[in-house]
C-alpha cells in the first residue's frame, strides 16, 4: 500500500516536475512540445535527473509513481497505459514480453549501452533472451535489514549475516516481540527460502515447494506482519526490529532513521546462504506513443555520469559498469550494494512462475499467512 | 394532445432511474460476468476468449463456462473468506449503531440553534481524505502510538496496547469510518418524533427509559434499519481499512478478491468471486430498497 503512503509526496513530486518542465520548455517557443510519459517504482530517483532531463533535450517528462509489480502489471495488460517507459521487474518483464506488452529496443538510439555490465545482462538475458526488450535501471537484492540495538539485546552472538535469523525458529522467537516483518510476496520469499534449504530456487516441485511452505509454516507465529512496503518506515520508526525485505528500501530506512535521529541503527546484509537477485528493468510499452522520446530518456539515463548520480540517490546498485568511477565510495564500497564477486556468486535469479505454479504457490502464501 | 405529453413526461421521469440502473449497474454487471466465465490468459487483456465479430457470437459463447465458480466452492478458502467478511461486517455494524445511537439522539434533543452545528461536526471528517484518516488511526494503535503513551501515562496500563495488525484494529477503523452513515439516518428519523408523544407517555406516568423503549426507539427503527445497511453493505466489501489496519490473519473477501486480480492476475476468477459477492450483498440491498420505498410510501 505504499501507493498511498506516496500519494501526497506524488501530487508533490507531479507539480515539481512539471513547473520545471514547463519552465524550460516553455521557452522553447510555440514548436510542437516533445513529452515522455514514465512510469516508475516510488521514491526510486534522484529528481534533479529529470529536470536535467529536460533542460538538455527540451522534453518534457511527465513521471508517476507505483508501489507495486502487481499494480503496474494490472495496467500493461489491460492495454492502453499510455505510458512510455515502465520500468517492471525483470521476472513480471519476462511474462509481460511474453504477452506482447513490449516492443523490441532500436539498438541504434542507445549508444549508452555501450556501459552495459556484462555480467548483470548476462543474468538479465534469462528473463529477457539477448536482451531486446529492456534496459537494466537498478538492481538488487532480498535479505535481512535489522534494528542493531534491539537484536544485541535480545540476542548478542545473533547470526546477523545468516537466513538462520528468520528461518530459524528457535531464533526468530527470540525477536517476536519486537516486531519482524515479511514482504507480502511469494516470489520474493519461497525461492530465497528453497535456497536456504539448499533446494533449487527455481524448482516447481510440489514436494520441495512443500518443504519450503513447512519452514515458513515453522517461523509463522513469530512474524509480525506481511506488508512489501510498510516496513520501511516500521524499522526506521523502530516498529520492527528485523524485516526480510529489499536491499535498497532497508537502506533507505537506514537512512531515515539516521535522518529522524532517533537513535535506531539499522543495518542490512547480504544473507551468506546466498539469495535472489531481482532486476528492475526500463522498458517500452507496444503501444507507446513517444517512442523516441522514450528512447532519448533511456539513452540519457544510461550515460554513466546520470547512472552514478541516481545509484548515489536510491542506493541501489545499477547494471552500467562505466558508471562505477562516478558513484561515492560509500554506496560502491558498501557490499550490501556492490556485493564482492564471492558474494555474487551465491545470487540466483528467479525465473518466472507460470500460471499453475503461480496460483499453487499464492495460495501456500494464503494458507501461511491467513491459517486458512 | 395533453394527454400525449403528460404521457411521455411520465415515461422520462419513469425511464432516467431504469436507464441509470442499466448503464451504472447491469451492463458492468454483465462485463465483469462475462469475464467471470473465461479463462486466463498470457495476452492483452489477460483472459480468452474476446468477442471479435469475425468468429461470431455462437462459438463465442460456446467458449464460456462455470469452471471459475466450480473451483471457488472447491476450495474453503472462498467460502471462509466470505463468511469472515460477513461476520466482520456484522459485528462493527452492530457496535457503530451502539456508538452511533446515543450520538444522534443527543443531536435531535439539543437546541434547535445547535442542531446545525452538530451536524457539521459529524460530516467535518469527511473535508479529509478517508486514507489520511486511516493512516491517523495507525499512529494512535501502533504499540508506541498515542493510545498506549496516553493510558501508560495514566497508570491504566503497564505495556503497550497490542491493538495495531489485528482484527480489533479492523473493527475500531470501520466503526470510526462509517460512523457518520449511521449517525445521519438515525438523526433524521430522531428529529421527526413529535416531543409531545413523550410528554403524553411521562404524563400518563411512563418511567423515561419506558417511554424511550416503548416511544421513541420503535419510532426511529427505519433509521436504525437504513443506518444499519448504509454500514453493513460497504463494510463487507472493505479492503483498504483491514490492509492498513488489520493483520495477515484477518481473512476478507476484498483482500481475496485482490489477491486473485493482481497476484494470481486471473481476472476470470476474480470477477467470479465478484460476482458472487455481489449475490451475498443482494439480500440486503434488496431489503434497504423495500424499506426506502415503504418510507416513502408512508411519507405520502
Amino acid at each position: 500500500m505504499l501507493w498511498l503512503e506516496k500519494a501526497a509526496r506524488r501530487a508533490a513530486y507531479s507539480i515539481v516536475v512539471a513547473t520545471a518542465a514547463i519552465a524550460f520548455v516553455g521557452q522553447g517557443a510555440q514548436a510542437e512540445e516533445k513529452v515522455v510519459k514514465v512510469y516508475n517504482w516510488s521514491d526510486y530517483i534522484d529528481p534533479s535527473i529529470l529536470t536535467d532531463f529536460t533542460k538538455e533535450t527540451g522534453i518534457k517528462v511527465v513521471y508517476d509513481v507505483f508501489d507495486s509489480n502487481e499494480v503496474l502489471e494490472t495496467k500493461l495488460l489491460a492495454g492502453g497505459s499510455g505510458y512510455d517507459v515502465v520500468v517492471p521487474t525483470a521476472s513480471f518483464l519476462s511474462r509481460q514480453i511474453k504477452a506482447g506488452v513490449f516492443q523490441k529496443l532500436d539498438k541504434s538510439k542507445l549508444p549508452n549501452l555501450q556501459y552495459a555490465w556484462p555480467e548483470i545482462y548476462s543474468r538479465i538475458a534469462q528473463y529477457d533472451p539477448g536482451n531486446e526488450y529492456a534496459v537494466n535501471w537498478m538492481w538488487g537484492t532480498t535479505g535481512v535489514g535489522y534494528n542493531e540495538a534491539k537484536i544485541k539485546e535480545r540476542m548478542p552472538d545473533a547470526p546477523v549475516a545468516s537466513l538462520d535469523m528468520i528461518f530459524k525458529p528457535e531464533i526468530a522467537a527470540k525477536f517476536k516481540d519486537c516486531g519482524i516483518y515479511m514482504l507480502d510476496s511469494p516470489e520474493d520469499i519461497i525461492p530465497v527460502v528453497l535456497n536456504y534449504l539448499g533446494l533449487d530456487p527455481n524448482t516447481t516441485k510440489p514436494e520441495d515447494l512443500a518443504k519450503a511452505e513447512e519452514t515458513l509454516l515453522k517461523i509463522r507465529p513469530y512474524i509480525k506482519k506481511f506488508h512489501s512496503s510498510e516496513y520501511i518506515n516500521a524499522l526506521a520508526n523502530g516498529d520492527a526490529c528485523m524485516a526480510l525485505g529489499w536491499s535498497g528500501d532497508i537502506l533507505q530506512a537506514a537512512s531515515r532513521a539516521t535522518e529522524a535521529k532517533n537513535g535506531q541503527v539499522i543495518k542490512y546484509n547480504i544473507p551468506k546462504e546466498g539469495t535472489q537477485m531481482w532486476f528492475d528493468m526500463m522498458a517500452i510499452p507496444a503501444d507507446a506513443k513517444d517512442v523516441d522520446e522514450a528512447l532519448t530518456f533511456i539513452n540519457y539515463l544510461n550515460r554513466p555520469e546520470v547512472m552514478a548520480k541516481a545509484s548515489n540517490f536510491v542506493q541501489y546498485a545499477n547494471g552500467n559498469l562505466g558508471s562505477q568511477k562516478f558513484i561515492d565510495e560509500s554506496v560502491l564500497k558498501n557490499p550490501a550494494v556492490y556485493p564482492d564477486a564471492e558474494t555474487m556468486k551465491k545470487l540466483f535469479v528467479h525465473l518466472t512462475w507460470d500460471n499453475k505454479v503461480q496460483r499453487l504457490t499464492t495460495r501456500m502464501w494464503t494458507k501461511m499467512t491467513t491459517g486458512q | 394532445m395533453s394527454t400525449g405529453t403528460s404521457g411521455l413526461k411520465r415515461w422520462y421521469v419513469i425511464g432516467a432511474p431504469y436507464l441509470w440502473l442499466l448503464v451504472f449497474f447491469l451492463i458492468p454487471f454483465f462485463i465483469v460476468f462475462k469475464l467471470s466465465l473465461s479463462e486466463v490468459a498470457t495476452a492483452i487483456p489477460p483472459y480468452t476468449p474476446t468477442f471479435s465479430w469475425s468468429t461470431g457470437i455462437v462459438s463465442f459463447l460456446s467458449q464460456l463456462d462455470f469452471q471459475n465458480y466450480s473451483f471457488i466452492f472447491g476450495d474453503p478458502l472462498y467460502v471462509n473468506a466470505y463468511l469472515s467478511s460477513l461476520k466482520i461486517a456484522f459485528f462493527s455494524t452492530i457496535l457503530t449503531l451502539l456508538v452511533a445511537y446515543p450520538m444522534a439522539y443527543g443531536m435531535a434533543r439539543a437546541p434547535k440553534s445547535w442542531q446545525p452545528t452538530l451536524m457539521m461536526l459529524v460530516i467535518l471528517p469527511f473535508w479529509t481524505s478517508f486514507l489520511i484518516r486511516i493512516y491517523a488511526w495507525i499512529a494512535i494503535l501502533k504499540p508506541e502510538g498515542f493510545l498506549s503513551i496516553f493510558l501508560i501515562k495514566l497508570g491504566l496500563i503497564s505495556e503497550p496496547l497490542q491493538i495495531m495488525n489485528t482484527t480489533t484494529a479492523v473493527y475500531i477503523g470501520i466503526v470510526y469510518s462509517y460512523l457518520p452513515f449511521m449517525i445521519l439516518p438515525l438523526y433524521a428519523s430522531l428529529e421527526k418524533i413529535n416531543p409531545s408523544l413523550l410528554e403524553a407517555a411521562q404524563d400518563l406516568g411512563s418511567h423515561p427509559w419506558r417511554a424511550f423503549w416503548q416511544v421513541t426507539f420503535p419510532l426511529s427503527l427505519p433509521g436504525v434499519f437504513a443506518g444499519c445497511l448504509l454500514v453493513f453493505i460497504p463494510a463487507v466489501g472493505e479492503f483498504v481499512i483491514p490492509d492498513l489496519l488489520g493483520g495477515s490473519e484477518t481473512l476478507m473477501i476484498g483482500k481475496t478478491l485482490w489477491t486473485e486480480f493482481f497476484n494470481n492476475r486471473d481476472w476470470p476468477l476474480a470477477s467470479a468471486v465478484a460476482v458472487l459477492l455481489l449475490l451475498v450483498l443482494i439480500i440486503p440491498i434488496v431489503l434497504f430498497q423495500r424499506q426506502q420505498e415503504a418510507e416513502r410510501e408512508a411519507a405520502r
